[in-house]
């Protein structure tokens, strides 16, 4: 056990690759034009590269002061800080904070299901992360609830059979900044998720290798980075049994049809599909099984959700106390993305976005163009699985201003909510959005 | 001497693994100094201007002392009062 350092980190980004046959959702060209010049401007269009149909311009590593036309709800200090900023191998995306990086995709992304791999998101809850050489790289599975231990390198994953699952990856606290009152935390707006078709090894072939005990509760899961100081828990998280037997809960070590990023954790990282980017843990180098709740911090002291307030299925039983339980599956959602809030558009154009939830699949998704008083069944896009975003728009209709709204239902009946479920932590933020268009 | 072994500490564990980190310069007033020799030592600043300026004192003192207790930062008591004074004067409600 001695050898391999106890890091790690843990939410997740993501990337997608841009790929082209993946289709644009329902959005005409012209609307796409139109929304994503509503959506920056002029000037911070073309910074971005969107105006003239995708390759981005070489910025230097950053384009501050572009208009971000961030959402007015998040607190002040984020409207007047945020600033896009460029990680190796990204795209500018959205700063939140540089050490650890938290950077967000912004919306404009957001229109096709598959989310581009240099526009994903990058979370991480600890500043130390190491290089790491895929070719020396090996990850440690034993624990006390397996049978026996051994060392996988990144080769041995690949001789395994593969997997591919297209499936949403979206940060716990999502939206958090959006929160009324305010709770302190990464004040994410809506970009702190993507949707990637992720690659890798069924984490039950690399357990079964080791021999699972059936009095294993727990799979315990650890990546090579770490804090700065030692005094700071170490990410460790850990998922129940039962999820980790899946058949899509994978180790996966490609994104979008090429290498994970490092930024997205590289040379693999666990996928937990249905549940929230804490569990896909980055730089995965051990994975162990055990016969007791885990204890550590991030685990019995965070990622925890009052018990009662959010209509969820799945369970984390042997982590659950008397008044809290652990965050599990996404609680389903939409976001309106193919116009930014106060564009201009013509009466017809295709208003449109994507929708998730935690795996069940999305059912319907409904529109209103009058501010919440009348709904219409939206029409749906490709549906790329039941992890995955799916695609939705309607033609507008209207005049002068309108308040659009959309609402997503999935197979199991669960639906947004109108009113915030406030929450210490902030997490499952799913209030259905509220844009503003000017119809001509 | 605290602050100079956290400082040490900066210098040889926090050097970002991206580089591109630029200075967050936040308002210049007394504790500052102890604001940027602690709390830089672990995270950039810019968690300090994305949280704001909503928290009032109370929030600022909680959160300093989850630093403390929760992630281990060696804040002696006298650093920790002028940093939370400072917070809640400059970025609080």
């Amino acid at each position: 056990m001695a050898g391999f350092k106890l890091g790690r980190d843990s939410e997740r980004a993501r990337d997608a690759v841009q790929d082209t046959s993946q289709s644009q959702g329902d959005f005409g060209e012209e609307s796409l034009t139109a929304s994503r010049r509503g959506f920056l401007g002029g000037a911070g269009l073309a910074a971005l590269g969107l105006a003239t149909g995708g390759a981005l311009p070489l910025l230097g590593d950053t384009a501050e002061a572009a208009p971000l036309n961030l959402p007015p709800a998040l607190p002040q200090g984020v409207r007047q800080n945020a600033i896009l900023d460029a990680l190796p191998g990204k795209k500018p995306l959205i700063k939140l904070s540089y050490r650890p990086p938290n950077y967000e995709t912004p919306i404009e992304y957001f229109r096709t299901a598959i989310t581009p791999t240099d526009a994903f998101f990058v979370r991480y809850h600890l500043s130390d992360i190491p290089e790491i050489d895929p070719k020396t790289w090996k990850i440690d599975v034993g624990g006390e609830g397996a049978a026996g231990t051994l060392q996988i390198g990144l080769d041995d994953l690949k001789a395994m059979p593969a997997v591919e699952v297209v499936a949403v990856n979206q940060c716990s606290g999502n939206r958090r900044g959006l929160f009324d009152p305010h709770v302190p935390g990464v004040e994410w707006g809506y970009g702190a998720m993507g949707c990637a078709r992720w690659k890798g090894a069924r984490l039950k072939d690399v357990l079964a290798k080791a021999g699972i005990k059936k009095e294993a509760i727990e799979v315990v899961l650890s990546g090579a980075d770490g804090p700065p100081f030692d005094k700071t828990p170490d990410f460790i998280k850990s998922i129940p049994v039962w999820k980790a037997m899946e058949d899509t809960t994978l180790i996966a070590y490609e994104m979008n049809g090429a290498p994970l990023p490092h930024l997205n954790g590289a040379p693999a990282r666990i996928i937990v599909p249905g549940w929230t980017g804490t569990y896909w843990m980055k730089h995965i180098n051990s994975i162990k099984a055990v016969t007791t709740p885990d204890k550590n911090f991030w685990m019995a002291g965070a990622y925890r959700i009052p018990l009662g307030k959010f209509p969820l299925v799945a369970r984390f039983v042997s982590q659950e106390t008397a008044v809290n339980t652990p965050i599990t599956e996404m609680v389903v959602n939409s976001l309106i993305s193919s116009h930014a809030d106060g564009a201009k558009v013509k009466s017809g154009t295709p208003v449109g976005g994507i929708a998730w939830d935690g795996g069940y699949g999305i059912q319907t998704v409904e529109m209103s163009f009058d501010g919440g008083k009348s709904w219409m069944p939206a029409k749906l896009g490709e549906d790329l699985g039941r992890y995955a975003f799916r695609t939705f728009s309607l033609p507008v209709k209207g005049k002068g201003k309108i308040t659009v709204m959309a609402r997503a239902t999935n197979a199991i009946g669960q639906t947004q909510t109108a009113k915030l479920i406030h929450n210490p932590p902030g997490y499952h933020h799913n209030v259905i959005q509220s844009v503003s268009l000017t119809v001509a | 001497m605290r602050t100079v072994a956290i400082a040490a500490l900066v210098a040889a564990f926090a050097v970002p693994a991206f580089a591109e980190e630029k200075p967050v310069e936040l308002k210049k007033a007394p504790g500052l100094d102890k604001v940027e020799a602690n709390c830089a030592a672990c995270h950039s600043l810019d968690y300090v201007l994305m949280n704001s300026p909503y928290p009032n004192a109370a929030l600022w003192d909680a959160e300093v002392n989850k630093m403390i207790k929760i992630y281990g930062a060696p804040i002696e008591d006298a650093d920790a009062k002028a940093i939370k004074d400072y917070l809640a004067k400059n970025y609080g409600s």
